[in-house]
């Protein structure tokens, strides 16, 4: 049925479909909507699930895993700092084989404190075993939670599904809700590939040495190359069931005669389309590639998308320092191409069609640009740096230097 | 593969107030009430921290095609003010020229925007004269949307009450489905409160614009 929802709420609504028997969460911003709501369908009795109010982020993935092992479906959602907290259950997750599905709704990682948009927090645990989706819209949102459950469950995988936080999360848009017997269809019952049984105790997890370490970890690998083919079979099926094409490895948008391929993964794409289609009636030949699963990072696929391309940039919402962008370096590998990285959005930093507009009308980029980069600003506290030692705390001079004491909030 | 028509057709609004005003209810109320008329619409906040009495926007998109893009809308076409107090303080301005559909574009004013500010004043007596003058004249109205809230809803939330002044002002929407969308989302007495301060404001805003085009056509 078609809605006008909150992003949070069309998720929710998603989820409590799938039937997790479990769901633990700790309120952190802007994920919270998301457990609210379900809190509140567990409270009315529409959803038969145990929901656990944990201490802590650490606790949630804790309780995640201990539900998943003794074989029941589980679900919990974080982001930003909540997810780095629960950093070392999240890789236990997946070392143990776990199909727990999580919500990541994207955010900034302090200091300086940073509650807006960008995708450093899901960045953070790109190594770490899971599968992660990113969404485009609130639909793909919805829609990439039932996806989850089947392909985590099929493979025994955990899998995080990226949702740009605010921008997605707080967003009220038009969303097809399915009926709960097309998610019944769909998803079949959990059955589980391990299970942890009072009655039959065993241990999992336990010490593993170097004997055999790299085949656990091999077969990690293994099931994340499995992933590749399962994830465009699953949007085929869920094409099938539910009448909508969504998920799948990427996402291409006029890329077949494209001179120069925009590359990027989460809500900025539908903003980029929309810049896209103003330089292609101006003649010129740009197209779009969504990465909607990042991990595992559908190489073939991104080689078969870009192959035409001269040129290729890369849009990312998160940085890594000392190297530059972390798409970029998995593009990188996978074609030889020009490859132009733009760091775009960080820390809730409007990504406007303005910007990637100008940006894209310039024929020859630098490796790396910083989109909307306030280089005034930035002058001013080099050079208060390299006049006096005690130059301060960066963060503070810059707002000092804008005229803000404390950072705008509202 | 040209995108350049369906930008014409797109409406955007931008709503500042303050928090706890109902700012970002507004901005969903109308998107939804939008929803009704099989339009697509999006509504999302100026993401922040909610602090009560802090200066907030939202905002709000209407279109006939799906609309992809999710930046801050920074060039409005309307202006839906909560708090009177905000237009010296916050940079509401920003940006706001609004777009006449084609062929009605004013002949030198230049500007095509709507503005709803709700307030008990006129332009004059809140320092806007000089402001409105650029503008279509209808277009631009005060309505006291807390006073009507606090008649109808016995609380000051203007946010439903501006969406009924909105409906008369624009007709991006219909006040039917501004009462819907009420409905929708209110139950009981607070749902029968909005709806009836939206009708009223409708009404109050309705006679104002029917009032200016008889001046203008007398001045003619």
């Amino acid at each position: 049925m078609l809605k006008q929802i909150e992003g949070s709420r069309a998720v929710a609504e998603a989820v409590a479909m799938c039937r997790p028997q479990v769901i633990c969460a700790y309120p952190i911003t802007p994920q919270t909507h998301i457990v609210e709501a379900l809190s509140a369908m567990v409270k009315r009795d529409e959803l038969k699930a145990e929901f656990l109010n944990v201490e802590s982020e650490f606790a949630a993935m804790s309780v995640a895993i201990g539900a998943s092992a003794a074989g029941v479906r589980a679900y919990t959602a974080t982001a930003s700092q909540g997810l780095l907290y629960m950093s070392e259950a999240v890789w236990n997750a997946a070392g143990l084989g776990l199909p727990i599905v999580m919500t990541v709704a994207n955010r900034a990682i302090g200091a300086p404190i940073n509650i807006w948009n960008d995708h450093s927090d899901a960045m953070s645990q790109r190594d770490a075993g899971w599968l992660q989706l990113y969404a485009e819209t609130s639909q793909e949102a919805l829609d990439l939670h039932i996806q989850a459950f089947r392909i985590a469950e099929e493979l025994s995988v955990p899998v995080m599904v990226c949702m740009d936080g605010f921008l997605l999360t707080h967003a009220s848009e038009r969303a097809d809700i399915p009926e709960q017997a097309q998610v019944d269809a769909f998803l079949p019952r959990y059955e589980p590939r391990q299970v942890l049984d009072p009655g039959e105790p065993v241990s999992i997890g336990a010490m593993v040495g170097p004997e055999a370490f790299t085949e656990v970890r091999y077969l990690a690998y293994e099931r994340m190359r499995q992933a590749l083919e399962l994830i465009p079979a699953v949007r085929a099926g869920f094409a099938a069931g539910f009448g909508r094409d969504s998920g799948g490895l990427v996402r291409p948008y006029l890329t077949e005669d494209a001179e120069t391929v925009v590359v990027a993964l989460g809500s900025v794409l539908g903003t980029i389309k929309d810049t896209v289609d103003e330089l292609r009636a101006s003649g010129r030949k740009v197209g779009v590639l969504g990465i909607t699963s990042f991990r595992p990072f559908p190489a073939a696929a991104v080689r078969d998308a870009l192959g035409g391309a001269r040129r290729v940039v890369v849009v990312e919402r998160a940085l890594a320092p000392g190297s530059g962008g972390i798409v970029t370096a998995d593009i990188r590998a996978a074609v030889d191409l020009e490859i132009c990285t733009v760091i775009a959005g960080l820390g809730g930093r409007a990504v406007t069609r303005k910007s990637l507009l100008s940006l894209l009308q310039t024929s020859e980029l630098p490796s790396l640009t910083f989109l909307d980069l306030n280089t005034t600003l930035v002058e001013a506290e080099v050079a208060r740096m390299s006049a006096a030692r005690r130059s301060g705390p960066s963060a503070e001079n810059l707002l000092r230097d804008l005229g803000i004491t404390a950072s705008r909030i509202g | 593969m040209n995108d350049q028509g369906s930008r014409r057709t797109m409406f955007q609004v931008r709503f500042h107030g303050r928090g706890g005003q109902g700012v970002v209810t507004a901005a969903e109320l109308l998107a939804s009430a939008a929803f009704r008329e099989d339009r697509h619409a999006q509504a999302f906040p100026s993401f922040g921290s909610e602090r009560m009495g802090a200066p907030v926007m939202s905002f709000c998109r209407i279109d006939d095609k799906p609309i992809r893009t999710h930046e801050p809308v920074t060039e409005p076409d309307a202006l839906i003010i909560q708090d009177p107090t905000l237009l010296h303080q916050a940079d509401i301005f920003g940006g706001f020229r609004g777009v006449a559909p084609p062929g009605q574009q004013s002949a030198g004013l230049g500007v095509d925007g709507y503005m709803l500010v709700n307030s008990a004043r006129d332009f004059g007596e809140l320092g806007l004269d000089e402001f409105v003058q650029g503008f279509y004249r209808d277009r631009l109205l005060v309505v006291p949307a807390s006073s009507l809230a606090m008649t109808h809803l016995g609380r000051p939330l203007p946010g439903a009450a501006l969406l009924g002044g909105f409906a008369a002002l624009t007709w991006a929407v219909s006040l039917d489905s501004v009462l819907a969308a009420i409905n929708e989302r209110f139950t009981g007495k607070v749902a029968e409160g909005n709806g009836a301060a939206a009708r009223a404001a409708f009404d109050f805003v309705r006679d104002e614009r029917e009032a200016l085009n008889r001046k203008a056509e007398a001045d003619a």
